[in-house]
């Protein structure tokens, strides 16, 4: 691994903890000492949240730095664009007649979610005012008091990024997530259903998995299970593929599924898709880590977890088939990242690259899967993002450095490692994981079954068979009588 | 006059159609059309799941020609259009009772 020499030792994942330490240390100039000074230092952390009960106690306030801040706002940028990426990679899967609609059941939310975010996502994922480790609060509503006056306070002790930009890049989360789930349910969903599922999944399933997670709940470091997640394998993957599983099941396949079954009409468009996601998570992953001075590394990972998956998945092709093909390249690239998103600032780069090809891997298996037994899961939604967020979040727990994991950011999770090791870790991300697939299955089937109830799931078969396209908007992706 | 209907493959209609003018043969329409013969398709594979396309994309090329010329066009086209692998296509030949040239009104084999 490649070191960056600073005071006391070798990088950390959050470069304000880098400056905090610099600061700290600047004073102490002998090796040996400086070394025991860290050693002091990281036991003191590991302890303070212990004796004082609350783990904020370790984390200085930080001014809002500029270069942090900016990483934010360049990662919510580049976040946003993997919705349009998302719905080309999606739309090209679908039969023509379909490829509007598809594309709108992911561009369309970058309309709702995006004003739900605002009004109360934020507030129900961020805030504190229920004090309960489920679920956020109400007072951050129309984000009310977010970044102070001017919009530039620091969003917490021991981050120097601005809480406005912080939540700007969350709300792009929530705008990817629930599209993912599009995937599963292409071709034969009602929009009206899709509007209604869309904003209730997001503001019940969505926010407490988020509150859980990162914002300082249950699952998280701060929290009684201490899993971690670096940015979403659990709350977008693993939520997003779940989601997909249970509504597979309740909405069903498309008429005359598997017979009916066609290939993508547009395999250029699923290339399109496919380099929009790659670059969009260098924000997703890549900016997640919160301080540009260190996010080399996430940035690095990321893209190296992507080529392996992209690689191993063609080889498997080759082996198999003979013919790599282009819309395995594809599948195997988003596979990489999906898998690489909870470990992308927890791990170096061997690491990473075993992520990309164990997860790339275990979807390629599960896509088989998926079609031996003849689950229309249409595009694969759960097979790349569940099974990869799964194999993503359990191989993090097993593979985590505990060198990234620092314990004034990660207590709970750095507690774990401290007393069992990479082993420990890994039980806290399997109950992590079984616990969300609860969670997340029993919200998104009651809540189909409720907008099922009010609005009715799917079109008719005429419908189905017209295509939606028309029946839904009224539109052609393509003029049959262009002259 | 005969209506010569050739169903070919996409990739040889360039050369089809410098053959036919190189005999003489001016004037011809195309059409982007779907089918099988003996072929039967081809099998694709997206994600490791196998379809069968079973209508491939062809080339229908129609054109009319007088009597004297229908065994010159049927060779040149045969000879543009081959390959020796299954998938080459087809030459129908069929009578054409009346040819008429919209703007000056011609008949018979002067309008061709």
């Amino acid at each position: 691994m490649a070191h960056v020499p600073l005071a006391g030792g070798g990088p950390t994942p959050l470069a304000v903890f880098d400056r905090f330490r610099t600061k700290a240390l600047a004073k102490v100039q002998e090796p040996e000492l400086r070394r025991y000074a860290v050693m002091l230092l990281a036991f003191g952390a590991a302890l303070l949240p212990l004796m004082a009960g609350s783990a904020k106690a370790a984390l200085t306030k930080l001014p809002t730095d500029g270069a942090d801040t900016l990483l934010m706002l360049m990662g919510s940028a580049l976040v946003l664009l993997m919705t349009p990426g998302l719905a080309f990679f999606y739309g090209g899967f679908t039969r023509a007649k379909n490829v509007l609609n598809t594309m709108m059941m992911s561009f369309f939310l970058m309309g709702l979610i995006g004003v739900v975010w605002v009004v109360i996502g934020y507030s129900l994922a961020f805030d504190t005012g229920f004090k309960s480790p489920f679920i956020g609060g109400l007072g951050q509503m129309w984000l009310n008091g977010v970044g102070g006056e001017l919009g530039d306070a620091p969003l917490a002790d021991g981050f120097a990024i601005s809480a406005s930009s912080f939540a700007l890049f969350q709300g792009m989360f929530a705008i990817i997530t629930p599209a993912l789930i599009s995937g599963a349910l292409v071709e034969r969903i009602n929009f009206k259903a899709w509007f209604w599922f869309a904003l209730l999944w997001s503001i019940f399933v969505y926010c407490p998995m988020a509150k859980m997670v990162w914002g300082g709940g249950y699952l998280g470091p701060f929290g009684e299970i201490g899993a971690i997640d670096f940015a979403g394998g659990t709350v977008v993957h693993i939520a997003a593929g779940v989601g997909a599983l249970v509504s597979t099941a309740i909405v069903g396949p498309r008429r005359g599924f598997p017979e009916s079954k066609r290939p993508p009409h547009n395999v250029p468009f699923i290339l399109l898709g496919a380099g929009l996601l790659w670059f969009g998570w260098f924000g997703f992953n890549g900016a997640s880590y919160f301080a540009a001075k260190g996010a080399g590394f996430s940035f690095l990972t990321t893209t190296l977890s992507a080529s392996a998956a992209l690689l191993t998945w063609c080889l498997i092709e080759w082996f198999r088939d003979g013919k790599p093909t282009a819309v395995g390249a594809a599948t195997g690239a988003v596979a990489g990242l999906v898998g690489i998103t909870p470990a992308a600032g927890f791990v170096y780069m061997p690491q990473a690259l075993i992520i990309g090809a164990a997860t790339a891997a275990a979807c390629y298996i599960a896509v088989q899967v998926k079609s031996a037994i003849q689950f229309d899961d249409s595009l694969d939604a759960y097979a790349v993002h569940g099974v990869g967020g799964t194999i993503g979040a359990l191989l993090t727990g097993a593979l985590a450095a505990p060198a990234l994991v620092p314990a004034d950011y990660f207590p709970k999770s750095a507690e774990i490692l401290a007393n069992g090791g990479n082993g420990a870790l890994f039980i806290a991300h399997v109950k992590a994981v079984l616990i969300s697939y609860g969670f997340v299955g029993i919200g998104t089937a009651v809540i189909l079954w409720i907008v099922g109830a009010v609005v009715g799931l799917r079109v008719t078969p005429e419908e189905e068979e017209r295509g939606l396209d028309f029946v839904a908007h009224g539109e052609e992706a393509y003029d049959p009588m262009t002259y | 006059m005969k209506q010569i209907t050739a169903v070919v493959r996409p990739s040889k209609v360039d050369a089809i159609k410098s053959a036919l003018v190189a005999i003489d043969v001016v004037g011809m329409t195309i059409h982007d059309v779907r089918g099988f013969g003996r072929q039967k398709g081809q099998v694709e594979r997206y994600r490791g799941n196998e379809f069968t396309v079973e209508f491939l994309s062809k080339i229908k090329i129609t054109t009319v020609v007088t009597d004297d010329k229908v065994d010159a066009a049927i060779s040149a086209i045969s000879e543009a259009a081959r390959t020796g692998e299954i998938g080459d296509g087809k030459i129908f030949v069929t009578p054409v009772e009346q040819v008429v040239r919209i703007r000056t009104g011609d008949r018979g084999e002067s309008a061709i």
